[in-house]
Parts: C-alpha cells; structure tokens; sequence
C-alpha cells in the first residue's frame, strides 16, 4: 500500500499555496488526507504534487458575522461537531457530524475535503444545500469567487472547484426560527450513509411555513426537490413523489430500489417530526 | 523496500517527550516511520488505508490515523504512541482489559487503548453505546467486542472511584 511518487510542498501562505496550484497543473491539495491519504495508498489518486493545506494560518476558523456562520475550509469535524457557534448557529451540521466517520478521523478530516471532495454518500454536502450554504473559493488568476452550495455539488466526485482553486470556507445563513433534522441509513455508526436526509424547517403559528432538505447516498449529488418540499409543507404525500423525482445509485449492497425505499422512509420520519413539532 | 534514491524529507519532532531529527521518504506515512525508524512498534499496520485503527497514534494531542497521516507531516509536530502513554486513563485500561479479556491477540490493543483513553478524558462516564461509538473505527477480529466494552465500562468506574465501583 505505498502510494505513487509524489512531489510535497506545506506552504505557510495562502498566496503561496494558491500560486502552486496555479503553476504546477496535477498539483493536489492535502488537507486532513483522511480521504485522499487512502485513495493514494490504493493509488486511485497520483497527484504529481501535494500542496499540504496545514500550516495556513486562519483556514480552520469559525466566527459569527451579524448575518453568516462562517466555517473554514481546513475546520476539523472534531472541532466543528464541538463548536458552540455551531450549535447554536448551525445545529444541522453538529446532528449530522455524528454519523460522519469515527472520532480519530473527525479529529483530522476537514469540512473542505468532504466538500471538495464530494463522495455522494457524505453528509456534509448535503448539510451545506439544506442550509442554502455559500462556499467561497479563491485562485491566484481570479481571486475569490462565490458558489452557492446547490451549485457546487455537480455529480460523483465532481464539484464547480476548478483545479487552480482552493475552498477558502463556507458561509451558513445564520437563520433565527430555522430547526434541523438529519437521520440516516448506514451499516454501522460511523459509515457511509447508504441514504440520508438533512432537513431544515421553519415554523410560524402552527405550522411549517418553509423548508429545504436534501438527500445523501441517494443519488450521485445532493440537491434541492422544491415538488418535495413544497408537498412536505402542504401536508400532501410527499414520499409519493420520490420515485418519479430521483435517480438512486444502485451497488451491490445498496440496490437503487433499497435506496429509494430508504429515502422515503427516511422522509415520511422527517415529515412527521416536522408536523408533530410544528 | 523502497529504492536508493527515493526523495525524502527532513523532520524535526518530539516523539514521546523526546525531541527527533530524522529522515522519511515522502510517501513513507506516520506509523511506518515510527516503526521502522524509530523502532516504536506499538503503533500497528493492518488495513494501511484507515479503516481498521490499529495505527493510532496521538498527533499534537489529538488521536489520529498513523496510516493517513505521512512521516513528513510530523515535522513540528509532537506524537505520542503507545509505549508512552501512561496517563491514568491508559493505566485503569490497561488493567481492565487484562481483567476482562478485552484481548487476545493484542494486534488492536494499542490503537483502542488509545481511543478509548480519549473517551474517557472527555467523558468520564460513558455509557456503552458510547464506548461503542468511540469504538466503532476500531476493528477486533478476536474478541466481539463485548469484553472490550464490559473494559472500558470497567476502566471508567475504576477512574471515577471507589463511590463508582459499586
Ligand atoms: C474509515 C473512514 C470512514 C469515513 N466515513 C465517512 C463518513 O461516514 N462520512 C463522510 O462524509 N466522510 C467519511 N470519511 C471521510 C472523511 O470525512 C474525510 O475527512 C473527508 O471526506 C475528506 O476530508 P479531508 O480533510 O480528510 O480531505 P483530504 O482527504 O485531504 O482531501 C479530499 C479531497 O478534497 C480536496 N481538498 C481538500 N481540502 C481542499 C480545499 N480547502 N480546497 C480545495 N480542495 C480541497 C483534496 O485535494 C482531495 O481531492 C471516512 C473516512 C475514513 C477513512
């Protein structure tokens, strides 16, 4: 299990860092590596230079702005699950880190390496598109740029980051009256979700006035069903629409009819915790 | 082996309290370093590719994959391995998996001490569903994991004291 031959660079600036990126065209950045340390080892993955992300100063912080919970891109699970701007601001991320992987790999993977890389399985991305997240990415020839999470995720393993950028963070509407849902399906605690489902509702006198949810480990990318959320806000029968709306993987152990099972059990719970609480 | 003229990095750590200058290839990783430079070979290789926690390890005090983790990220940084960890949630650990055959062949044994050692510090009464949790990135081929449970269940109640123990 050794990897390819690589080159190795930790700068200690961002402009450092993004400049190799930009020169060195199979450069690959490295942040918590619990990801791509592993795909390296199987040789899935045989960066030509790996720009190790953590010595840049600033990268994991985490701050309230007055209108955004702003999380850095290098922000370990460990500290974001623990975070209390999280709990209070984001609380969705802290349900869903629960599930995410075992405590030695939150206390090293990133919330930008699940982003970036954007295994449709993980639970972060779908997170960020039910909090209607922005992600900021920055390059050396362009600067920064802003994405909406729902645009970001475009399919297995695929992202809107171009591969001189880096994710810089994500920007979470800090969203008074909003409450969280997460529950997913997974073998063991600690696994990949084979489905999940992230759901943030707001209430007014009574009943549920808005809400967006997203799926994970359902289809190739997490993204918004405005059919499905607006039945779920009607009170119609929402699960009745996931099988003309989605388009399940389907693996050996998960075939596309057990995930689409998954997801509309996973919805009719959501569903019902969100009348019940409203 | 790898061959002569692989690339190598220079790192500069301190490695269970003592400090250490030496020389890894690149694509040599943490645990491999530790064993096979530095002769600490507590630390364990199975799966090599984090899915098993036997090559845990303590990197700037937090508890992390020795395999996913490369020998030249450790330059500045300091690591614990097992052979030092001697805090007193390791040493009721160590008892209680003795005392309840929390082991067999021992090839886990190092990375759920460690594991389970960071449980405790954080919290020092956890119920078994937690200790499961904790435990669940930590594979044992040996024992079903009850008894290493009912050890750390035990390892718990020891360190909380005598009040505890009934
Ligand atoms: C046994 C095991 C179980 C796991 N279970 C789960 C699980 O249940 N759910 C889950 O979501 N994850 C799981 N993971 C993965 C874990 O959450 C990883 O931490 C995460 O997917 C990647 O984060 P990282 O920081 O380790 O990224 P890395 O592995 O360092 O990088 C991942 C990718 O993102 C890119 N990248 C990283 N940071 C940036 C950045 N700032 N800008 C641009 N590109 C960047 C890298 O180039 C690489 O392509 C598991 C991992 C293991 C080993």
């Amino acid at each position: 299990m050794t990897p390819a031959r690589f080159a190795y660079a930790r700068p200690a600036t961002l402009d450092a860092a993004l400049d190799m990126l930009a020169r060195e065209e199979e450069a690959t950045p490295l942040a918590g590596g619990q990801s791509l340390v592993p795909m390296m080892a199987m040789r899935v993955a045989r960066p030509a230079l790996l720009v190790d992300l953590n010595a840049l100063p600033g990268l994991d912080a985490i701050e309230a702005t007055p209108g955004v919970l702003r999380i850095g891109a290098l922000a370990r699970h460990a500290a974001v699950l623990d975070h209390e701007l999280v709990a209070a601001e984001a609380p969705l991320l802290a349900l869903a880190l629960r599930e995410v992987a075992h405590p030695a790999i939150r206390n090293r993977g990133t919330l930008g390496g699940s982003l970036c890389l954007a295994d449709p399985a993980a639970e972060l991305p779908a997170c960020m598109v039910a909090l209607d997240a922005t992600l900021v990415l920055a390059s050396a020839a362009r600067g920064e740029r802003r994405v909406a999470a729902r645009d970001f995720f475009a399919g297995l393993y695929a992202t809107a980051r171009r591969a001189d950028e880096l994710l810089l963070r994500a920007e979470i509407p800090r969203a008074p009256g909003w409450s969280p849902w997460f529950e997913e399906v997974a073998r063991r605690r600690g696994d990949y979700a084979i489905a999940g489902l992230a759901v943030m509702a707001r209430r007014e006198a009574g009943r549920i006035a808005a809400l967006r949810l997203a799926f994970c480990g359902v289809e190739a990318a997490p993204r918004r069903l405005p059919e499905v959320e607006a039945a779920v806000i009607e009170g119609r029968d929402a699960a009745a629409l996931l099988p003309g709306l989605l388009a399940p993987l389907g693996s050996a152990e998960a075939p596309a009819a057990y995930r689409l099972h998954l997801a509309q059990l996973l919805l009719r719970r959501a569903t019902e915790h969100a009348h019940a609480a409203a | 082996m790898l061959p002569p003229d692989e690339p190598l990095a220079e790192i500069a750590c301190r490695v269970n309290g003592r400090a250490v200058r030496g020389r890894a290839a690149l694509r040599q990783t943490l645990v491999e370093w530790l064993r096979a430079d530095l002769g600490l070979t507590g630390s364990h290789v199975g799966c090599a590719h984090g899915v098993c926690g036997a090559c845990h390890v303590r990197l700037d005090g937090a508890v992390v994959r020795g395999c996913l983790v490369l020998a030249a990220q450790a330059d500045g940084a300091t690591v614990e391995t097992i052979e030092a960890a001697g805090g007193p949630e390791e040493a009721a650990l160590r008892d209680a998996f003795v005392a309840h055959a929390g082991l067999q062949c021992g090839f886990c044994t190092p990375g759920m001490i460690l594991q389970a050692a960071e449980l405790l510090q954080r919290n020092p009464a956890p119920s078994r569903e937690a200790i499961r949790d904790a435990l669940s990135g930590n594979y044992c081929r040996c024992t079903g994991y009850h008894a290493i449970v009912d050890a750390v269940e035990a390892a718990a109640r020891a360190l909380r004291g005598p009040a505890a123990t009934a």
